[in-house]
């Protein structure tokens, strides 16, 4: 049984905000899921490889060639708010990532 | 009580190539904001990314550089996280199985060489930048989205601040003399990530340990590590405990300050790149990059001490950076004899550039100029005492030498039939000084000399003169 | 023009000839739409310029070999489009702008196709009813208290009810084969990578397959001849040759091996389903072909693997929407914190948030090699089953949906009922391979569909199969009551 703390984790990770009823609701959901995702466990896997590709392509690559930068006006476009070419957003409390 | 200290470094390297990591727009420095990138970079609903094979070849060249096990099959993984200069909210970057492992870079110590060991080298692409502007505001610019990285992670081998200094700079040496990168901390192009932990002796576990950034030269690393070394054994002398925290290096305080406490591992959510077939990299394309890595500093400088017959110090010098290197070489290759290139690479340019506070590549200077600047001392066209003019013209102008000292009359007159005729004339005109001369005055000859130098503006070659001038006085 | 009648390539035999211009067929599907769609709701938007692209293509003329030149095609709403409003049918995107074309728009512009406008879905392509769009439910063209299927319910129903003869979808577990099932129309999900997935806004990167929505298995075929093919701007795109897709269109398929599975037609198939299905085997036998039962053992498996993998891939893809470069950001946002947190908390739908959740929590630390990876070695399972199966047989058959189309609102709020809907289309996806929907009678009065799914690129294959089975029935003649 998933909890609500660790419903309310997942959330936190994935940038979304949830009222205590949707919590709830949400909870009961995934743990339904999770049931029914449970079904997997009765397949033994060992030694079987992880498919994570559809179709057997190897090496696909492009030579270090560069084509010309998008015009910023055009890439500005669709930016909720902007000053000149700099994308604004509200002032980012110091946290470095690597 | 005793404590033993482990250092560990992890350095990110911007590989030198003309497009990114995963898309094919530019990468280039110093550009307004945004005009650098594409709808790839920005991360736009429906791109994909696409791997640059060069970068790759790159990646792969540092590798065996650092002496390291080359991952024959491998894939890249994605990194989730939310920053805005993370613009699809995750990095793609290769967590599963790195490019290389198990590499190494030797260090000199009190104690004599020591073999630091690398973990492991991994590909990923750069970040975007945010700017914090006094408005209130951040700002976000994708021009750096998307270069390529190599970061490079130590083992846990190092234990004193001087080691980590030393293995920077092999580091950076070695990295930069396979022109995989320009690896400037003063650019960016070279970024220092650090931690430190210390323990008592003979404890077998390692202690908490904590992160100093904000690292941003090898002097500050060094100073950085050393606080923080300290820091943490008077605390843990004083009998407090060291916390799992992030800390930044106070140039002016000179104090590492604490920055934020972390709770718990950061949880990135790594799965495979679904959108990026697996790279295998075959017995063909290693030997293809083995045959391409230039020699590396050791190899140089062995190659200038017996081939070339420069002193082991001076060969330590010219190459210090590949640029001082490349540019000793060419001055050679253009016909300049190796010990006077190095002469003049080691004085006067260098004094030039300590002086003007520049680096060779902000100078006028080209090693064709420096080469036939040198060969005109060599054949006797210019003095010594001229060339320090010529050298001075030359690093401050795009101007030939050999153009400028004939367009300047300062060639040295050395042909015998110009100049007897001038010397006999003055031995004519003082009879005196001949008489001192045979009486054993040697200074009726600098007497003498200086009159033919006033007389030919002081451009007949001294040597030249002083033998025909011998020869005449001693016919008189 | 009656779409009903006309097939692709009799409106281009029309358009050569002069009989018909361009402009009048654009301007006269338009109006269709527009009296159509204020019921059935298939579009989110309608190109209003398409009538000046249409009188371009007039005056440049339409040429015999360019079979698709001046066709009117609707574009499912996940595939960007230049200049076009491309919103996922999600809150998040609703004033989006692309500013590139997807590779198939560019192929079908290229080809001549004209883009009328834009098709409705469910968010993010997350759901098999169309009722997960931010916008507007869409109706099955033949029923309309019920749904069309999804997530490309509207390209599906826009097709069906005779509002164009052609539109784009996506299958990311049996998002264009569903609903073409349910709305009695042609749907081929192509090979994975056949079609190029640049432009197409991610929903699952391994799964995502670009598709076709037709009345006839030869205009598909005719359409996936335009839009197939390798794509540098896309590494998982195939490198395999594109062949003729109608090439064996009209062949006989004597001799040919098609495989049942018993799982197939096991339990949670409707008996009426079935029944059809049989009846389809019965055909397809005395077309030559022989049908025999296999086992695929692995198939119960698909669904729970399936969510897994789609959902961990999703809820990577969906962080980009984060309110800064585009899309919706909400209002007074104080700090970057709110920045994220409220503008996809205020601008994703609850499914598309309930995949994001499952997702994470599969990658999460500690969960990631019993959830995520557990699934993709079940993945691994599913491939084989198929592929033991092509040893012997050259194509597998079945339902593509265990019942007909179901009601509005019936499973909305019950997701993993709504999730088990997807049972027999799923494990295609999971192993890359390509498989249609044919239309294969009525149920109760609602359209049904025979699955024909064939190994990897053996697209031309199930055409033969799908077009042999498509001539022995009068399906295509059948034309949904509530339209026109
Ligand atoms: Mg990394
Ligand atoms: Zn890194």
């Amino acid at each position: 049984m998933i909890s609500k703390e660790s419903v309310a984790h997942v959330a936190d990770l994935a940038r979304l905000s949830f009222t205590e009823q949707e919590l709830q609701e949400f909870t009961g959901q995934l743990d339904e899921i999770l049931g029914m995702v449970a079904q997997l466990d009765e397949v033994d896997t060992t030694g079987v490889p992880a498919t994570t590709q559809s179709i057997a392509l190897n090496n696909v690559m492009r030579p270090d060639e560069a084509t010309a930068p998008m015009s910023p006006d055009a890439l500005m476009q669709n930016v909720p708010t902007h000053k000149g070419t700099l994308i604004q957003v509200p002032a980012i409390i110091d946290k470095e990532e690597d | 009580m005793n404590f033993e200290t482990t250092i560990g470094l992890e350095v990110h390297v911007e590989l030198k190539t003309h497009s990114k990591m995963f898309s094919p727009a530019p990468v280039s420095y110093g550009a307004e904001p945004n005009t650098q990138t594409n709808v790839i970079d920005w991360g736009f609903p429906g791109v994909l990314p696409s791997i640059n094979k060069g970068a790759y070849s790159y990646g792969l060249m540092v590798a065996l550089a650092l002496h390291a096990d080359i991952t024959r099959q491998t894939h890249f993984d994605r990194k989730n996280y939310f920053y805005p200069d993370n613009p699809k909210a995750y990095q793609i970057t290769q967590n599963e199985q790195p490019l290389a492992t198990n590499g190494w870079i030797e260090v000199e110590t009190d104690n004599g060489k020591k073999r630091i060991g690398i973990a492991e080298l991994h590909i990923e692409e750069d970040a975007g930048k945010n700017q914090h502007d006094p408005d209130g505001y951040s700002y976000v610019d994708l021009n750096r989205q998307g270069t390529p990285l190599i970061e490079i992670v130590s083992k846990p081998d190092i234990e004193t601040p001087e080691e980590a200094y030393q293995y920077l700079e092999q580091l950076r040496q070695i990295v930069q003399f396979t022109g995989a990168s320009d690896v400037k901390m003063e650019e960016g192009s070279m970024r220092v990530d650090t931690n430190l932990s210390v323990r008592p002796y003979g404890q077998a576990d390692f202690g908490t340990k904590t992160e100093i950034k904000n690292l941003n030269s090898f002097n500050h690393v060094r100073d950085g590590l050393a606080y923080e070394q300290k820091r943490q054994i008077q605390t843990l002398m004083a009998g407090g405990i060291i916390q799992q925290e992030t800390r930044r290096w106070d140039v002016d305080k000179k104090e590492t300050i604490l920055m934020r406490v972390k709770e718990g591992a950061d949880d990135y959510r790594y799965f495979p790149e679904p959108d990026l077939p697996p790279v295998t990299v075959d017995d063909a394309w290693i030997q293809e990059v083995q045959a391409a890595l230039p020699e590396n500093p050791a190899q140089r400088r062995a190659r200038y001490v017996n081939e070339w017959g420069i002193p082991a110090y001076d060969a330590g010098v010219l190459t210090l950076t590949l640029e001082m290197a490349n540019f000793f070489e060419e001055t050679v290759a253009g016909g300049a004899d190796p010990k006077l290139a190095s002469n003049w690479l080691m004085g006067e340019v260098s004094g030039y550039l300590n002086a003007e506070h520049l680096e060779l590549k902000d100078t006028k200077l080209t090693p064709a100029h420096l080469s036939k600047m040198i060969q005109l001392i060599e054949d006797g066209t210019i003095s010594s005492k001229i060339a320090k003019k010529v050298f001075q013209q030359i690093i401050a102008n795009d101007t030939d030498p050999e153009e400028w000292v004939r367009a300047k009359g300062m060639v040295q007159e050395s042909d015998p039939a110009v100049l007897t005729p001038i010397i006999t004339a003055i031995l004519d005109a003082n009879q005196q000084s001949i008489d001192d001369f045979h009486n054993g005055k040697d200074r009726a000859v600098g007497f003498l000399v200086g009159q033919i130098m006033k007389q030919t503006h002081g451009q007949a070659n001294p040597k030249v003169v002083n033998q025909i001038l011998m020869s005449e006085i001693k016919k008189r | 023009m009656d779409f009903f009648k006309h097939d692709l390539a009799a409106i281009h035999t029309q358009l050569v000839n002069g009989d018909l211009r361009t402009s009048d067929l654009v301007r006269d599907t338009l109006a269709g739409i527009h009296a159509t769609d204020a019921d059935l709701a298939a579009f989110i938007s309608v190109n209003d310029d398409a009538v000046a692209a249409a009188e371009a293509q007039d005056a440049a003329g339409i040429k015999a070999d360019a079979p698709l030149a001046g066709i009117p095609i609707g574009i499912k709403d996940n595939i960007v489009t230049k200049g076009l409003t491309t919103t996922a049918a999600s809150k998040m995107l609703a004033n989006f702008t692309p500013i590139f074309d997807a590779t198939v728009v560019e192929k079908l512009h290229a080809a001549g196709a004209i883009t009328v406008g834009k098709l409705n879905m469910d968010e993010f392509a997350m759901g098999s009813s169309t009722e997960n769009s931010a916008f507007h439910p869409t109706k099955n063209a033949w029923d309309h208290s019920r749904v069309p299927g999804g997530s490309s319910g509207g390209s599906a129903a826009a097709v069906a009810a005779g509002e164009i003869p052609v539109a784009l979808g996506s299958d990311t577990g049996g998002s264009i084969r569903q609903p073409a099932a349910f709305n009695g129309i042609v749907g081929m999900k192509p090979t994975y990578g056949r079609v190029s997935r640049w432009g197409l806004i991610a929903f699952a990167s391994s799964l995502d397959v670009i598709g076709t929505l037709t009345r006839t298995v030869r205009d598909s075929a005719t359409v996936l001849n335009v839009i197939a093919g390798h794509d540098d701007r896309d590494a998982t795109s195939a490198t395999e040759p594109v062949p003729d897709f109608t090439a064996k269109i009209g062949d006989s398929i004597k001799g040919m091996r098609i495989a049942l599975p018993e799982e197939y037609l096991g339990e949670g198939v409707d008996p009426k389903v079935t029944e059809r299905i049989q009846a389809a085997a019965t055909q397809l036998r005395a077309l030559g072909a022989t049908v025999e039962t296999v086992s695929l053992p692995h198939t119960k498996y698909a669904v729970p693997s399936y969510y897994i993998i789609a959902s961990s891939e999703a809820s990577s893809n969906l962080q980009r929407f984060d309110g800064i470069r585009y899309g919706f950001r909400a209002k007074d946002v104080k700090n970057l914190d709110d920045v994220y947190v409220r503008s996809r908390s205020e601008g994703f739908g609850p499914e598309v948030k309930r995949r994001i959740m499952l997702g994470t929590f599969s990658l999460s630390a500690g969960f990631y090699d019993a959830y995520f990876k557990k699934a993709a070695q079940v993945r691994t399972l599913i491939a084989q089953d198929f592929a033991k199966v092509f040893a012997d047989y050259d194509l597998v058959m079945g339902p593509t949906t265990p019942t007909p189309a179901f009601k509005l609102g019936e499973r909305v709020s019950d997701p993993v009922t709504m999730y088990m809907n997807d049972i027999l289309t799923i494990a295609v996806n999971l192993a890359g391979l390509p498989a249609i929907s044919v239309p294969a009678g009525f149920v109760d009065g609602l359209p049904v569909g025979l699955q024909l799914i064939g190994p990897q690129f053996a697209e031309p294959t199930i055409y033969q199969a799908a077009a042999a089975f498509e001539a022995a029935n009068d399906y295509v003649a059948q034309i949904p009551g509530g339209a026109r």
